[in-house]
């Protein structure tokens, strides 16, 4: 099942099959490693839900549920 | 002589090594973006002198923030000798993302792998040997913490200064090899320095090097045309990007062995992050570790026994331990420092004046009240400025101030802010000027304008002095319980922050309007701060603020002294007739113009001197408290207090004092750093004029209203009536765009 970053919930994992968005904000993600392939992690939500914290690449990175829509992943299963 | 430069992501112990290398004392921290501007060290125990630059830290060499554009012109332009990349080998995958486009620079490159130890104790191997193979480029091991390995590194990159390298790239197994290769050579035919880095740059399209190569960039096109990519479509700059990461996934990460399969584990800063990040109490807990900072540093009241014991119950007069208990309480070991230095400076001032005893008046006068007074009153604060500067570095050296940034970010989102802007804020509590310099790493220009013009609010280490000084006024005023003083300086730090606030809004709904900048931000792994670290960097504090007592301030005192002890006809005044002097004059004139807040026309006997202390703050704000401490010997005060109380000066008016001091035009360093990072010499001046206005709004408002309450109904509506003009006519904008 594909969805975007900002619908997972806390512990939901999966890998990245696409990124949409302005062109500066994309390549932000894209350096940051949210690239395809990438398998990403929710971590936490800040209070309020937003931003997240995501594991990708072996580190923490957070964004805004803003953001993390952008990003579309095939959920791993539980 | 040689030059190399250190290049990394940010947060990868960059500076770190810089200061093991060059033995510098360069200012770190836990969290990205520390270092923005490039430093130069040298490094000396090689067989000749290397010049080490220390670049700012970045994620990609892409021309979208100004840091990345730094580090990259630099390596193009100055053309270094070496470049040593450093990696942070607990975060292989997104560093070597960044090596992945400095070897398509024709210059030597050697990898660094730092934080090996922190790898080791998880149980994971890399081969380095291995990666070194894969990536035709030399590596070396260090713990730039430690600083081991830094010797070899240091032999390894001279090595490889000496043989001439050429760019190489990662993109042979995209789409675009053919593109890049064309291109490559169409460039090196036009004598284009480091072909492969432009041709890559020019197939995404960077806008940099599309201006560059105005020429060439119809082969992109043409490819574009004729060539489009299954997933990416003509997005090249994807098609990069996405090359590089699954070229280091297939050929650079197998070299990592791990022990854990498990992907994602719970790390112990999960468990801090559990507490401290948490829903409800995240940020009630950072308002608590504030206020706990504040009392630890201003409080005469360490354990609120205030009441509880009897005045007197313990005395150590006279022993070194005087200090520690104030009027039936414990002092803070802020204020029990504070206490010491003031017993040491007494000492001083009184073996001086004995000396001094049978010199002319003039003579002693000078030394005693103008130098020694004035400097004297202002290191009186160091020991309570270094408390509060040790607080905040570890927080910011633990990684804390990081995860705040990420709490605050939806509340400053409805600022227009992003979270990582409350950063470069937080930094000037230290000094605005590093903080001011810091505003590089916000990629908008409006948000960056915008949070330097509010950064002097966040009240600086130089304008502590002034706010504790005042505050003990108020407290010694009002016979108020002891205790107080440290509630009177939380209040005004909150006054500041408020100001700032309420400033950014306004701010951003009318003269910088823009969407909010996105808030895409590493969050460092929480450690235990550094001893060394944190002593380097109080011992760099302390010298600052001494060198800065000694010079500036000590010029300044003199030079209000002589003007305050001589009349217009050049004759010596004793006291009594100090109202007489150059000084008393001047001030008279620009007196009346803060009479609306409190310390002007209103008060009696030598109340110019708050005008004038007020403009000997726009040198440096030390000044401000040195000219008062000087003026109060001067006109035989036992200390600023008694000055103080003889102008009459209401409380509300101190309050409004201390606020003016803190929102006005800040010192003379700040403003250039200001205006360095303003090219637009229209917003620097406009800059100006928002920081006078807002500090006579911000502290008439606090003097009306203390003075006669009714007047916060006519505040009040006033603001509304503003809000609402600025509702109605963004709406009209709007309906009009």
């Amino acid at each position: 099942m594909v969805k975007t970053l900002d619908k997972f919930v806390i512990g939901e994992s999966g890998v990245v099959v696409g990124v949409t968005g302005e062109r500066k904000i994309k390549r932000r993600l894209y350096d940051m490693g949210i690239t395809n392939g990438a398998e990403i992690y929710l971590r936490k939500k800040a209070p309020l839900g937003d931003p997240i914290e995501v594991t990708v690449r072996s580190y923490e990175l957070s964004l805004r549920k803003s953001e993390a829509q952008l990003v579309s992943l095939e959920v791993h299963h539980a | 002589m040689l030059k190399f430069a250190l290049a990394g992501n940010p947060n990868c112990g960059k500076t770190t090594l810089f200061n093991g290398l060059t033995g510098s004392t360069a200012h770190v921290g836990n969290w990205p973006g520390v270092t923005v501007d490039k430093r130069e060290g040298v490094y000396k125990k090689c067989e000749e002198p290397i010049a080490v630059v220390d670049l700012p830290g970045i994620y990609s060499l892409s021309p979208y923030t100004q840091e990345e554009v730094i580090a990259r012109n630099y390596i193009l332009d100055e053309k270094p000798d070496c470049v040593i990349n450093i990696i942070d080998a607990t975060n292989l995958e997104r560093n070597l993302y960044l090596t992945t486009q400095i070897m398509e620079i024709d210059v030597p490159v050697v990898l660094a792998l730092n934080m090996m130890d922190a790898v080791e104790k998880r149980g994971d191997k890399i081969d380095s040997k291995e990666l070194e193979k894969r990536l035709g480029l030399p590596v070396v091991k260090i713990s730039a913490l430690k600083g081991e390995g830094l010797d070899k590194l240091m032999s390894v990159a001279y090595e490889a200064s000496k043989v001439e390298r050429k760019g190489r790239t990662v993109l042979d197994e995209t789409a675009l090899k053919h593109l890049v290769s064309d291109l490559t050579i169409a460039l090196s035919g036009q004598g284009v320095e480091n072909p492969v880095f432009h041709a890559v740059k020019l197939a995404e399209l960077d806008d940099l090097e599309v201006l560059m190569h105005k020429d060439t960039v119809s082969m992109v096109d043409a490819f574009k045309k004729s060539n489009l990519d299954e997933t990416f479509g003509d997005d090249f700059e994807a098609l990069v990007a996405d090359g590089r990461y699954k070229y280091i996934t297939k050929y650079f990460s197998p070299t990592l062995k791990r022990k854990n399969k498990e992907k994602f584990v719970v790390t112990p800063s999960d468990k801090a992050d559990k507490v401290l990040t948490h829903k409800i109490w995240g940020l009630p807990i950072f308002l608590v570790i504030l206020f706990a900072i504040f009392h630890l540093t201003f409080s005469e009241n360490l354990f609120f026994l205030g009441g509880l014991l009897p005045e007197g119950y313990v005395t150590l007069e006279g022993t070194v331990f005087e200090g520690v208990f104030g009027e039936g309480g414990i002092n803070s070991p802020g204020v029990s420092l504070m206490n010491l230095m003031g017993l040491l400076t007494d000492t001083i001032s009184g073996l001086v004046s004995g000396w001094l005893s049978s010199a002319a008046p003039w003579v002693s006068g000078l030394i005693c009240d103008g130098i020694l007074g004035g400097i004297f009153a202002v290191l009186g604060f160091l020991p309570q400025i270094l408390v509060l500067f040790l607080f905040f570095s570890i927080l910011e050296d633990s990684g804390y101030m990081a995860r705040i940034a990420f709490i605050l970010d939806r509340a400053l989102r409805k600022f227009g802010l992003s979270g990582r802007a409350f950063l470069p804020m937080i930094m000037g509590f230290g000094c605005s000027v590093p903080a001011m310099i810091n505003t590089r790493t916000l990629a908008d220009e409006k948000e960056k304008l915008a949070t330097i013009r509010v950064i002097p609010f966040f009240s600086c280490g130089a304008k502590l002095p002034i706010l504790t000084a005042v505050a003990g006024v108020i407290v010694s005023k009002g016979n108020l319980t002891a205790g107080y003083a440290d509630v009177i300086t939380y209040s005004m730090y909150l006054v500041g922050i408020l100001t700032a606030l309420i400033s950014v809004i306004l701010m951003r709904k009318t003269t910088q309007r823009g969407e909010t900048p996105p808030f895409i931000m590493e969050l460092p792994a929480y450690h235990a701060p550094q001893f060394k670290n944190l002593m380097v960097l109080l011992w760099e504090k302390a010298k600052h603020f001494v060198q800065k007592a000694f010079t500036i301030i000590l010029a300044s005192t003199i030079v209000v002294w002589v003007a305050s002890h001589f009349s217009f006809t050049w004759q010596y005044l004793d006291e009594e007739q100090m109202s007489q002097s150059i000084l008393a004059g001047l001030s008279g004139l620009i007196q009346p113009l803060f009479t609306p807040l409190g310390f002007g026309s209103q008060l009696s006997t030598h109340g110019w001197v708050f005008a004038l202390a007020a403009i000997t703050g726009l040198i440096a704000k030390e000044n401000v408290v040195a000219t008062l401490g000087s003026l109060a010997v001067g006109l035989s005060f036992s200390g600023i207090d008694g000055l103080f109380i003889s102008t009459q000066i209401s409380t509300p008016a101190l309050l409004a004092f201390i606020a003016f001091n803190m929102t006005t035009i800040p010192c003379f360093a700040a403003v250039s750093a200001a205006k360095g990072e303003m090219p637009d010499k229209k917003k620097f001046k406009w800059t100006l004029v928002f920081w006078i206005a807002t500090s006579f709004i911000v502290s008439s408002s606090i003097y009306l209203i203390g003075t006669w309450w009714w007047t916060t109904f006519i505040y009040v509506a006033v603001f509304v009536l503003a809000c609402l003009l600025i509702k109605v006519v963004n709406k009209r904008r709007e309906k009009e765009a």
